[in-house]
């Protein structure tokens, strides 16, 4: 399995050889999600980088307007950019795809099982590689079963800090680190206001890495991993904000812990079925394991996202990188859905 | 991905870069003091989703214009260009134009203030007033005495001058004379300095609730013997639906009240024309800071504003409003009471807010994202508070959507806060008294 760095890709490629016409791409941004607002914010960064590059950009949002208009400019491409919700479950891909259009990036049944934690945290520890002992539980269930009872048994098995986390979603949404049995019930409470089922993981203390794979046509490989340092919660204030967080571009690993992320990610992205790019967040703990967290098929592309920061470790201009993936995209054989081996 | 802090693990072998990481912003150092609490936060990300036709917001504070006569007004900018388009595009007076401070005379005479033009400061809004005076008052640390909730857009400028807000509270009759005594007398007995007392006397943002007219020569008297200047903030107080205006707080004393007006809620808003009146020598300081500031305000904005009031029928455009306002709030607090009996809600007689208190133990913090979820946006109590307490409240607006949209926005809160309350009862928590560290309120755009 591979494991090295993307190289930065050379002079830009036409769209199809012989020709020199501008791939016309149709970017996705916005939505309905309670990420809206990151969804705009990569849309916009996006369709700029992307026009810097002269690819031909259109910018939509999702919502009535989107299949006539999709249907009337007939794009080359649709990049969907959407973060959360229809955007990240395989449900927008879909549509895209029942229009004829081609995606960049994951198709709709692979997007389906990434968007889920639990079962991501299932397919990637079934390809071999270490996640934090988690249980998935809806909110219907402690109604049934009475919430102190299973928060207890929670906390019997899994012992604390725990992280309770939506199963779906973003941007930490509604995550919390729980470190005392009596901040659990309110950490439910802000989990469910997002959606209604909850993840609750072992927390794992260590060095926290982002590692971005791309797929220019020669198959997956690991830009360089990032390492997060903050001095409180990852949550969406410092992740949106810059001061709180350092970031260590690349990441301050020795060489074989650096190996062993990168081929994580890959290995997740490949055990999931993941097309052209994708995000893993993971965790090294103090004896160098590395923990899967969970994995992202519409990583940010805002001006403090990890993919952008990556690609820029790399070498890479970001303009040329991605629309290299657009190339790519175009390049490969259509596939329809995504396959998704492990499941 | 999920922070947990720990110390740094040793990692096998040696690092192969020990490179300084980056914070994404070379000049965080560098930014002063005031700077630190502008933040984008979860939950001002949520109000994204507002705008969207799906969403019903209860948000915003976006006056409903659809009712304005533009073609008249058309017609008005057309001459403005036409006629006095050298002087609408030029630089203007930095206290304002003469004949619209003239006209503005007009407009406060309906609530009793007398003044001369000389002491009009027009303003880009009253927003920008509000910032003059509190530049012109406050150093870092200085009290202002606010109600208790209080205007986010007034916190946020208090907050940018590094002054401490202390909160006095109101009842249905608006801020509590025996409550501002006890706490201008606390704050001088523990030798701390009010610079002045901000209130917003009619139609509470976001509390929906008038200060009552026993209670105004009483509130002007206590500032007045504890030496405490007044900021009167009355961008509603035209729009009453059952009454006529009542008598402005500096008419009661023109020595020690800065009353701000504005032309945002009674004609539009995107002029951004607002005003201040206050005694000579604090206006000769207001219109020095705003030349600091802005050298002049919109000459083409005022010209505009001043045509309109002289060549179009204002007051009825301001009772057409009145109306348009008292049908959206039957509709508001008639669906309140359908859908949502178990919580209890201030009954505006005017203005844009109703002011929410939610049943027992549920957070409106907490629960914007399932509210959101449900397609129904309203701002969390939190926002008007300087501490980030209210976390049982929220304000609904009514001023934008048409009633059927306000009455399907209550029904959709109704079942987010059934939900939350079964959520929060299965969980056995309640409301947290831990104060929100992010205290913010949609964008102005934000419907």
């Amino acid at each position: 399995m591979t494991s090295s760095s993307a190289p930065a890709p050379s002079a830009l490629t036409p769209l199809v050889p012989g020709s020199s016409a501008a791939p016309r791409v149709a970017l996705l941004a916005g939505g309905l999600s309670h990420e809206r607002d990151v969804s705009i914010r990569s849309g916009r960064r996006v369709a700029e980088a992307l026009r810097s590059a002269g690819v031909e950009v259109s910018l939509h949002d999702v919502d009535a307007d989107l299949v006539p208009a999709l249907t009337e400019l007939a794009p080359d491409l649709v990049w969907p950019l959407l973060h959360g919700a229809s955007g990240e479950d395989g449900s927008v891909r879909d549509v895209v795809q029942l229009l004829g259009l081609r995606l960049l990036g994951t198709g709709p049944r692979a997007s389906r099982v990434a968007w889920s934690k639990p079962i991501a945290k299932t397919v990637v520890s079934r390809a071999g590689i270490v996640t934090p002992e988690f249980v998935t539980l809806p909110q219907s269930l402690f109604r049934e079963l009475g919430a102190g009872r299973v928060l207890d048994a929670i906390v019997g098995r899994l012992g604390l800090p725990v992280v309770v986390k939506p199963s779906r979603g973003g941007s930490a949404l509604g995550v919390s680190v729980v470190r005392s049995a009596d901040e659990l019930p309110r950490a439910m409470v802000e989990c469910f206001a997002y959606g209604g089922t909850a993840l609750i993981e072992r927390a794992v203390d260590g060095v926290e890495v982002a590692v971005s794979v791309v797929d220019l046509g020669d198959g997956p490989v690991a830009l360089p991993p990032i390492e997060i340092v903050t001095d409180g919660p990852y949550d969406y204030d410092a992740r949106y904000n810059p001061g709180r967080v350092e970031y260590f571009a690349p990441a301050r690993l020795a060489p074989e812990t650096r190996a062993a992320v990168e081929d994580v990610a890959i290995t997740a992205h490949r055990a999931l079925g993941l097309a052209r790019l994708s995000r893993a967040d993971l965790i090294i703990d103090e004896d160098g394991v590395v923990h899967f967290l969970e994995v992202n098929v519409t990583p940010g592309m805002t001006e403090t996202s990890l993919l952008p920061q990556a690609a820029e470790a790399a070498g890479h201009n970001l303009g040329a990188l991605y629309r290299a993936l657009v190339e790519a995209s175009l390049a490969a054989e259509p596939t329809g859905l995504a396959g998704v081996g492990a499941l | 991905m999920t922070s947990q802090p720990s110390p740094r693990p040793e990692t096998s072998g040696t690092p192969t870069s020990a490179a300084a990481g980056t914070r994404l912003d070379p000049w965080l150092d560098a930014y002063a003091d005031r700077t630190h609490g502008m933040r984008a936060s979860e939950i001002r990300a949520l109000f994204a989703v507002a705008n969207r036709p799906e969403v019903v917001s209860l948000a915003g504070g976006m006056p409903f214009l659809d009712g304005l006569p533009l073609d008249s007004l058309a017609q008005v900018a057309a001459q403005v260009v036409a006629q006095r388009g050298l002087q609408a595009l030029q630089y203007g007076s930095g206290q304002g134009d003469e004949t619209l401070r003239e006209q503005i005379l007009e407009v406060m005479a309906l609530e009793g203030i007398s003044a001369h033009p000389d002491d009009v400061v027009v303003t880009t809004g009253s927003q920008q007033a509000l910032d003059l005076v509190t530049r012109v008052f406050i150093n870092p640390g200085d009290v202002v005495v606010a109600e208790a909730p209080s205007y986010v857009g007034a916190l946020g400028v208090f907050r940018a001058y590094q002054a401490d807000v202390v909160h006095v509270p109101i009842d249905e009759h608006g801020l509590i004379p025996a409550a501002l005594e006890e706490t201008l007398t606390s704050l001088a007995a523990a030798g701390r300095q009010t610079k002045f007392l901000y209130t917003v006397p009619n139609f509470h943002n976001p509390a929906g609730v008038s200060v009552s007219l026993e209670r105004r020569p009483q509130i002007v008297e206590i500032a007045r013997r504890h030496g405490v200047l007044v900021l009167e903030d009355n961008p509603y107080g035209l729009l009453g639906f059952d009454r006529d205006p009542w008598p402005a707080l500096r008419s009661y004393d023109e020595d020690g009240v800065i009353y701000l007006g504005s032309f945002s809620k009674t004609f539009a808003p995107g002029y951004r024309v607002g005003w201040a009146v206050a005694p000579h020598a604090v206006r000769e300081k207001l219109v020095l800071a705003s030349e600091s500031a802005i050298l002049c305000p919109s000459n083409a904005s005022q010209i505009a504003i001043s045509s309109y009031l002289s060549t179009c029928d204002w007051r009825s455009q301001v009772k057409s409003y009145r109306e348009l306002y008292r049908e959206r709030r039957d509709a508001m607090v008639g669906a309140l009471a359908e859908h949502l009996p178990e919580a209890s809600w201030t009954v505006p007689d005017g203005g844009f807010y109703t002011w929410v208190r939610l049943p027992e133990g549920l957070d409106a913090k907490d629960m914007l994202p399932r509210a959101v979820t449900a397609r129904v946006a309203y701002v969390p109590g939190t926002a008007f508070y300087f501490d980030g307490t209210g976390r049982d409240h929220m304000r609904l607006s009514f001023c934008y959507p048409t009633p059927e949209r306000i009455r399907e926005g209550v029904r959709r809160l109704a079942s987010v806060v059934s939900a939350e309350r079964e959520l929060v009862e299965m969980f056995g928590t309640g409301t947290t008294d831990e104060p929100a560290d992010d205290v913010v309120a949609p964008a102005p755009d934000v419907l």
